[in-house]
């Protein structure tokens, strides 16, 4: 029976794992402000200076089209709806080209599950931004989009990954996560098969040397066990390989899915900190941990920034899936340094693995 | 900060010193567990709101506040003027509190006030009246010389029941200078104002004012004036720190951050302990920071607040008239217990965590 947070402070001070007892404590029951301060302290024992860095990147999508029917997407059409799009490879780079323009360095390209897209389609994107945009990583394909190409090319997951990797590829976005619980995904993704499916992916990328983030977006249908099932399965995998950069949690926007007609509202900021500085607790093996200004509002992003989170995430100078669900937040990189500053904290300009390019 | 905790945890009153290092501390979680000691002390994990309205009679104004975006010369485009029969024409039955607040205007008597309160009173005479800030009720008396302790008599019996505490600002001369309002009651008419209220039994609100161009120094001196005015005359309810919208009159290019919010709530929280309240006043926080603000001190949210013409000239960003579903969900995202309560503080109905009445 855990009665305070003393126990778990002399812990997570001493370098001990916290268990699902504990985190379950965290999740349902500690003082929102000893959490956070416990999740700050441990966040400048990692970092001790007061940095927070961010990233100029885009998230552009190729296709809308999509065959997996999320209850919690407002951005997919079915194929053959009349807003359906794909977008051609050169459509495509024309984006990424816009992005690198503005002083892009990531660009994180996600899409549909389009059946019709065949292996060379997503080989040709990563070596044709590698050869032509030098400055940009290309953060390309969550990895539901994988296992989707690795299905129509009759290929193993690891077999794409090892072709991605030769056009260049070297880091995966960690979308698709939502809450990794056979539960919660039977109920809201049932086409999108259980864990281990995105687990399996990120697996076999970071044992090919890739590097990865996970996401979890909450604030739908699971509970707080859920929730600590997804923060263990991630921890183990982290444990093999060392793979994930960072964690990024936001919150289920219910707005135009299927999901809106039982969830009105999306959590609030008290619901974010909190998940935050318990991951920052928990996941003790992951370097990173990214505050949200974009899904959470840039009051709370900042505030984040004080309960454990050392990255702002970027300026998402594309994005088309929250906007879908009437979700629009846009930023330039002069307000986050301005954000930034404001928090207490020195801004910094980093990579897609999160090295620092400048400060300011 | 330690021997700040330990004067909170024992209940012994802050000094200047430690207000100042409340403002000035590194650590702003440790000042936010503090401040939501003292909360805790007073009212658990309740949270008060009310079904409110503001009105303004009018923006017409002979002031001319730096920091005002509302006020408007007579004739002026945007200027408005309501007669009585409009302001009884916006106050529903539902509100329970209605909140007047208006410009210092060249001509209207005062008679004409007192007939808003009357007229309201005998069309609504549910609904509470919270009327006229002592800047208001100073300008009646420069305007028409009529004394705060007659002005309030007459107001209180014409159906007013409590003041709101806005036209405080900062309690600084410095500044009262430096942004043109010196032309306005100053602290000590402000709190002498409260203090007459206080006597007659007609219960008021604190503002402060503060993230333009005052010292740190200045908010903790801002405070203890209301904190001794409290010792004296006992009648404030509730204090509210109302951080200065920059919208069209920009005296610092940006509003001032989150954390600042959260620190002055937490600040005034422990500094102010002769307060019963300190309120999360969300039009002008943003519902995110109001919501935080219930961890750092705060135990009121304001109202549904059907207009609040002031601060949205001023360029507030917040959508008018939150309902109460969503003052529900700042209350419970922060895991406090909603409690519906009227002007005074009376507890209407507590609500619990999932909104459906206790």
């Amino acid at each position: 029976m855990i009665e305070n947070i003393e126990s778990i402070r002399e812990k997570v001070l001493n370098g001990k794992r916290l268990d699902r007892a504990e985190g379950r404590w965290l999740l349902a029951d500690a003082p929102l402000l000893e959490l956070g301060a416990l999740a700050a302290e441990a966040r400048f024992a990692r970092f001790p200076e007061k940095v927070v860095t961010f990233v100029i990147d885009s998230n552009p999508n190729y296709t809308n089209v999509c065959i997996t029917d999320c209850q919690f997407c407002a951005f997919y059409r079915k194929p053959g709806d009349p807003e359906a799009y794909t977008l051609t490879v050169e459509e495509v780079l024309a984006k990424i080209e816009s992005a690198a323009s503005r002083g892009a360095t990531t660009v994180l390209l996600q899409g549909g599950h389009n059946p019709a897209l065949p292996l060379d389609y997503y080989t040709t994107l990563v070596r044709e931004t590698r050869r032509r945009f030098p400055e940009v990583t290309p953060h390309f394909f969550t990895a539901s989009e994988i296992r989707t190409v690795a299905q129509v090319s009759n290929l193993t997951v690891g077999d794409v990954l090892d072709r991605l990797w030769e056009a260049g590829q070297r880091t995966l976005p960690g979308g698709g996560a939502e809450v990794l619980s056979a539960r919660v995904r039977r109920r809201i993704e049932p086409k999108k098969g259980g864990p281990d499916t995105w687990l399996e992916v990120h697996r076999e990328a970071h044992r090919r040397g890739f590097k990865s983030t996970a996401t979890m977006m909450y604030g739908h249908v699971e509970e707080t066990d859920d929730l600590l099932e997804h923060l263990d399965v991630i921890r183990e995998l982290q444990d093999l390989f060392g793979g994930f950069t960072a964690f990024v949690p936001w919150s289920f926007k219910p707005g135009n899915t299927l999901l809106e007609k039982w969830i009105k509202h999306p959590k609030g900021p008290n619901t974010y900190l909190r998940m935050l500085a318990v991951a920052r607790l928990y996941l003790d093996n992951f370097p990173h941990v990214q505050a949200s200004w974009f899904s959470e509002g840039k009051r709370t992003g900042q505030i984040a920034l004080h309960f454990g989170a050392d990255d702002w995430g970027g300026t998402l100078l594309e994005e088309n899936v929250h906007k879908a669900a009437d979700f629009v937040n846009t930023i330039g990189v002069e307000e986050i340094v301005t954000l930034i500053r404001e928090a207490g904290f020195t801004p910094a300009q980093r990579t897609t693995e999160y090295q620092i390019l400048r400060r300011y | 900060m330690n021997s700040v905790w330990d004067k909170v945890q024992a209940g012994r009153r802050l000094s200047r010193e430690d207000g100042l290092l409340l403002f000035e501390t590194d650590d702003l979680l440790g000042l936010g567990r503090m401040a939501d000691h003292a909360k805790t002390a007073r009212e658990g994990d309740r949270v008060y709101f009310v079904l409110n309205r503001y009105i303004s009679p009018t923006n017409v104004c002979v002031l001319s506040c730096a920091f005002c975006g509302f006020a408007r010369k007579k004739g002026e485009a945007g200027a408005f003027e309501y007669t009585v029969e409009d302001i009884v024409g916006m106050v529903s039955d539902e509100v329970r509190e209605v909140h007047i607040v208006g410009g210092h205007h060249p001509d209207w008597p005062f008679e004409y006030y007192e007939r808003v309160i009357a007229g309201l009173h005998a069309a609504r005479p549910a609904v509470q009246i919270k009327a006229f800030t002592a800047a208001e009720i100073d300008y009646f008396w420069r305007r028409w010389k009529i004394e705060p302790p007659e002005a309030l008599a007459r107001l209180k019996a014409a159906g007013l029941q409590t003041m709101p505490g806005g036209g405080a600002e900062i309690f600084s001369p410095r500044v009262a200078k430096l942004l043109r309002y010196a032309g306005k009651a100053d602290g000590d008419r402000w709190c002498e104002i409260h203090g007459i209220a206080h006597s007659l039994g007609i219960r008021t609100n604190a503002t402060m004012l503060y993230g333009h161009v005052e010292t740190l120094a200045e908010r903790v001196d801002h405070l203890l004036r209301l904190r001794e005015q409290q010792d004296r005359s006992g009648g404030f309810l509730t204090f509210i720190a109302l951080p200065y919208q920059v919208g069209t009159t920009k005296l610092v290019p940006r509003s001032t951050p989150p954390a600042d919010n959260l620190r002055t709530i937490a600040a005034a929280r422990l500094l102010l302990d002769n307060f019963p309240h300190v309120e999360a006043y969300w039009v002008l926080l943003g519902q995110e920071t109001a919501s935080v603000a219930l961890h750092f001190g705060a135990d009121d949210v304001n109202g549904t607040l059907e207009d609040e013409r002031v601060q949205h000239m001023a360029g507030a960003e917040t959508p008018a008239g939150l309902a109460r579903e969503q003052l529900f969900r700042i209350i419970r995202d922060a895991g406090k217990i909603p409690v519906e309560r009227d002007a005074l503080y009376n507890v209407v109905r507590v609500w619990d965590r999932e909104g459906v009445a206790a």
